[in-house]
C-alpha cells in the first residue's frame, strides 16, 4: 500500500490483518475481497485516513482500544473530501466511523454492532465533527451510545439508517444546522431522537418506537427551531415528543400510537403547529404547564375525543382539549403520578374537561376529526 | 364453624346473586378479550374493574347478606352454638363464594384463551390475589358496619359511604396534601399513604407489574424499589392481611357481646 499513487486501487484479499494505526495519506481506492478482517487487537486507532477522495469499501474491522482520554475509531477521516466510506462490518469498537472536519463524502451501508452497557465507557458509531454535505445512508447500527452523533455539523442527509438498541441516543444532533432525517428506523435507543441547539432540519418519514423506559423518549427537542416533522411514526414510546425552549416547528400528518405522552411541552415554546395528526391510544396527548398558549392544534384526529358530529362534514362540532387536568398536576408535582388511573383522577379530569379551569382555555383543538386520517407514506 | 359456614356457602351458591356476580364477570372477561385481541391491555382494563367494583359489591352484598339472613341467624343464636362461629362462618361463606366467583369468572375466558402461555400469566395472577384480598376486605368491613347498626337504612349508608371514602375520597386528600406539601420530599409520604388504604396498594401492585409503570417516572422508580424487592411484596401483602384480619378481629368482638 505504501507504494500506491494517486488515484490508485488497492485490492485486499480474504483473511485476517493484525494492525493498528494504519494511515491513507493519498488517494487511493481501498476494496476488500470477500471482506477481510484488520483486527486491531485493541491498539487504539484503526484507520487513519488524511486525504481526498479515498475510498473504503468493504472490510470487517474488529477490536479498537478503548481510552477515557483519546476517542480511538475504527476509521477516522481527517479534514479530507470527497471520500467514501462503505460496506464496513465494525465489532468490538469504541468509535466507528469518526468524520472530523471533512466535508462532501458519503458513509453508506456500514454495519455496526457495539457491545455498549454504560455510556461512560462506549463510543458512537457514526460520530460527525464539523462537517459539511456528508450523507449518510443505509447504515445499520446496533448497541452502541449514540448510533449516529453530529456535532456543528451542516447539511447532512441521513436517509434510511437503521439504529437500534442504543444506550443513549439513536441520533443526535447538537449545534448542527440544515439537516435532514429521512425514512429512518429508531428503535429500543435510550432516546430515538436528540435535537438539541439546531435548526431548520426536516425530519420525515421516520418510524420511532418502543423507546420505552422511565427517562426515555421517542424524539427530544431542546432549544430548536423551524424543525418540520412529516410523516413520523411514533410507536410505544414513554414520551413521544418531549420539547422544551423551541419555536416555530411544525408536525404534521405524524402517528402518535400507544404512547404514554404523544407530546410533552415543558415551557418556552411558541408559535408551533401540531396538524393533521392522529393521536391514538396514549396515555396523555398533551402535557403542558404554564396557561399560556401560543401554539396551533389543529384538524388532528384524538382517539380520545368523544365529541359528535351532527352536519356530517368529517370534523367534530365540539374542540378537544387534549390536555388533561391530571398531566397538568403531575407536571406540578411529579409524586402525584402515583395516582394514576384512579377513580378520583378520572372524576376530576372529567370536571377539567367540561369546564376548564386549571388548563389554558385556549389550547384546543378546534377542528377535530371524526375519522382517523390515512397518511400517504411514500 | 365449618358447618355454618359450608351452609352460607351452599345457601350462597345456589342463590341467584351469585351467578349473576359469576356471569357479570364471565361476561367481562370474554367482552374484553373479543374487543381487545391482546392479553396485557385486557389485564390493564381489568384492573380499573377490579379496583372499583369488586370492593363496592364486597360491601354491598356483605351488608345485604347480614340483614337478610337475620332471622336465620336469630334462629341459629337460640341454638347451642358459639356466637363467634356464626358470624365468622357467615362471613367466611360470604367471601369465599364471592372470590370464587371473581376467580371462576374471570379466569374460564381467560384460561381458555391461553394464559398459561402467555407472559401476561403472572400479571394475570396478581390480578385475581388482589381481587380476592379486596373481596375478603370489603366483605368483613360490611359485616362491622352491619353488625353495629340495628337500622337497614343507615347500615347501607355507611357501607357505600365506606366504599366512596376508599376508593375515590382518600385519593382526593391524598392529592390535596401532596400538592399542599409540594415543597418537601413527598416520596415517603407517598409510599405510606398508598400502603394505608387497600385499593390505592391493590392499584399500584398492579400498576407496577404493567408496561405503564414506565410513565411513573422517578416516583415510580421510588415505587419499584420498594415494591420490586421482597421485602416490599411481602410488606404489602402482610398489609393486605392485616386489613382482612383487624375487621375480622372486630366481627368476633362485636358479635360477642352484641345483644339480640
Amino acid at each position: 500500500m505504501l507504494q500506491a499513487e494517486e488515484g490508485d486501487t488497492v485490492l485486499v484479499k480474504k483473511g485476517v490483518y493484525k494492525e493498528a494505526n494504519i494511515k491513507i495519506n493519498k488517494s487511493i481506492a481501498l476494496i476488500g475481497e470477500d471482506m477481510p478482517v484488520i483486527d486491531g487487537e485493541a491498539k487504539g486507532e484503526i484507520i487513519t485516513i488524511g486525504a481526498d477522495n479515498v475510498m473504503l469499501d468493504g472490510f470487517k474491522i474488529i477490536n479498537v482500544g478503548v481510552s477515557y482520554t483519546t476517542d480511538y475509531a475504527a476509521v477516522r477521516v481527517v479534514n479530507s473530501t470527497g471520500f467514501v466510506i462503505q460496506n464496513l462490518e465494525l465489532q468490538k469498537l469504541f468509535f466507528g466511523i469518526y468524520l472530523q472536519k471533512s466535508n462532501d463524502g458519503k458513509v453508506l451501508n456500514n454495519k455496526v454492532r457495539g457491545e455498549a452497557v454504560t455510556e461512560f465507557n462506549s463510543g458512537n458509531a457514526i460520530h460527525l465533527w464539523y462537517c459539511k454535505n456528508v450523507e449518510v445512508i443505509g447504515n445499520d447500527v446496533q448497541k452502541v451510545r449514540d448510533g449516529i452523533y453530529l456535532e456543528f455539523s451542516d447539511n447532512i442527509k441521513i436517509t434510511n439508517n437503521i439504529s437500534k438498541n442504543n444506550v443513549r441516543y439513536g441520533l443526535h444532533f447538537m449545534f448542527s444546522n440544515n439537516n435532514y432525517v429521512i425514512n429512518n428506523v429508531f428503535e429500543t435507543n435510550g432516546a430515538g431522537i436528540a435535537l438539541m441547539f439546531s435548526k431548520f432540519m426536516e425530519v420525515e418519514n421516520n418510524v420511532i418506537k418502543k423507546n420505552w423506559g422511565t427517562a426515555s423518549y421517542g424524539l427530544l427537542l431542546k432549544e430548536v427551531n423551524d424543525v418540520n416533522m412529516i410523516n413520523n411514526l411514533f410507536i410505544e414510546n414513554t414520551v413521544g415528543i418531549t420539547v422544551e425552549g423551541s419555536n416555530r416547528l411544525v408536525y404534521s400528518n405524524n402517528d402518535f400510537t400507544s404512547n404514554g405522552y404523544a407530546i410533552r411541552v415543558k415551557g418556552a415554546c411558541y408559535d408551533n403547529q401540531i396538524i393533521n395528526n392522529n393521536f391514538l391510544y396514549n396515555s396523555f396527548d398533551i402535557s403542558y404547564n404554564g396557561r399560556i398558549n401560543d401554539n396551533k392544534f389543529d384538524n388532528n384526529y384524538w382517539s380520545n375525543y368523544t365529541g359528535y358530529d351532527l352536519d356530517k362534514n368529517g370534523i367534530g362540532d365540539v374542540p378537544y382539549r387534549p390536555v388533561k387536568l391530571f398531566s397538568y398536576i403531575v407536571n406540578r408535582t411529579p409524586e402525584t403520578i402515583i395516582l394514576l388511573r384512579s377513580l378520583f383522577i378520572d372524576i376530576i379530569d372529567f370536571s377539567e374537561k367540561v369546564s376548564p379551569v386549571f388548563t389554558p382555555d385556549d389550547l384546543m383543538d378546534n377542528n377535530p376529526r371524526m375519522k382517523l386520517i390515512q397518511h400517504d407514506r411514500n | 364453624m365449618l358447618k355454618i359456614l359450608k351452609y352460607s356457602f351452599y345457601d350462597l351458591m345456589r342463590s341467584r346473586w351469585s351467578y349473576v356476580y359469576f356471569l357479570f364477570y364471565l361476561l367481562l372477561g370474554i367482552v374484553l378479550l373479543f374487543l381487545n385481541n391482546d392479553l396485557s391491555k385486557a389485564v390493564i382494563t381489568l384492573m380499573n374493574v377490579i379496583i372499583i367494583l369488586v370492593p363496592l359489591i364486597g360491601t354491598i352484598f356483605g351488608v345485604m347478606y347480614y340483614y337478610n339472613s337475620r332471622e336465620f341467624t336469630e334462629l341459629l343464636l337460640a341454638q347451642p352454638v358459639k356466637r363467634s362461629s356464626i358470624f365468622l362462618g357467615q362471613y367466611f361463606g360470604v367471601a369465599t363464594s364471592l372470590t370464587m366467583s371473581l376467580i371462576i369468572g374471570l379466569g374460564m375466558p381467560f384460561v381458555f384463551y391461553g394464559i398459561f402461555n402467555s407472559s401476561a400469566i403472572w400479571d394475570f395472577s396478581l390480578l385475581l390475589i388482589t381481587g380476592a384480598f379486596l373481596t375478603f376486605i370489603f366483605t368483613a368491613l360490611a359485616f362491622v358496619i352491619a353488625l353495629s347498626n340495628e337500622n337497614r337504612i343507615k347500615g347501607f349508608g355507611y357501607a357505600i359511604l365506606l366504599w366512596l371514602f376508599m376508593a375515590v375520597i382518600y385519593d382526593g386528600l391524598f392529592l390535596m396534601s401532596l400538592l399542599y406539601f409540594e415543597d418537601y420530599p413527598l416520596d415517603k409520604f407517598s409510599l405510606v399513604a398508598t400502603m394505608l388504604n387497600p385499593v390505592d396498594l391493590s392499584r399500584v401492585l398492579i400498576l407496577l407489574k404493567l408496561d405503564i409503570s414506565a410513565l411513573l417516572g422517578y416516583t415510580g422508580a421510588v415505587f419499584q424499589k420498594f415494591f420490586g424487592t421482597s421485602f416490599g411484596l411481602i410488606l404489602s401483602f402482610v398489609m393486605l392481611v392485616f386489613w382482612v384480619v383487624v375487621p375480622t378481629f372486630f366481627i368476633w368482638r362485636i358479635a360477642k357481646r352484641k345483644d339480640f
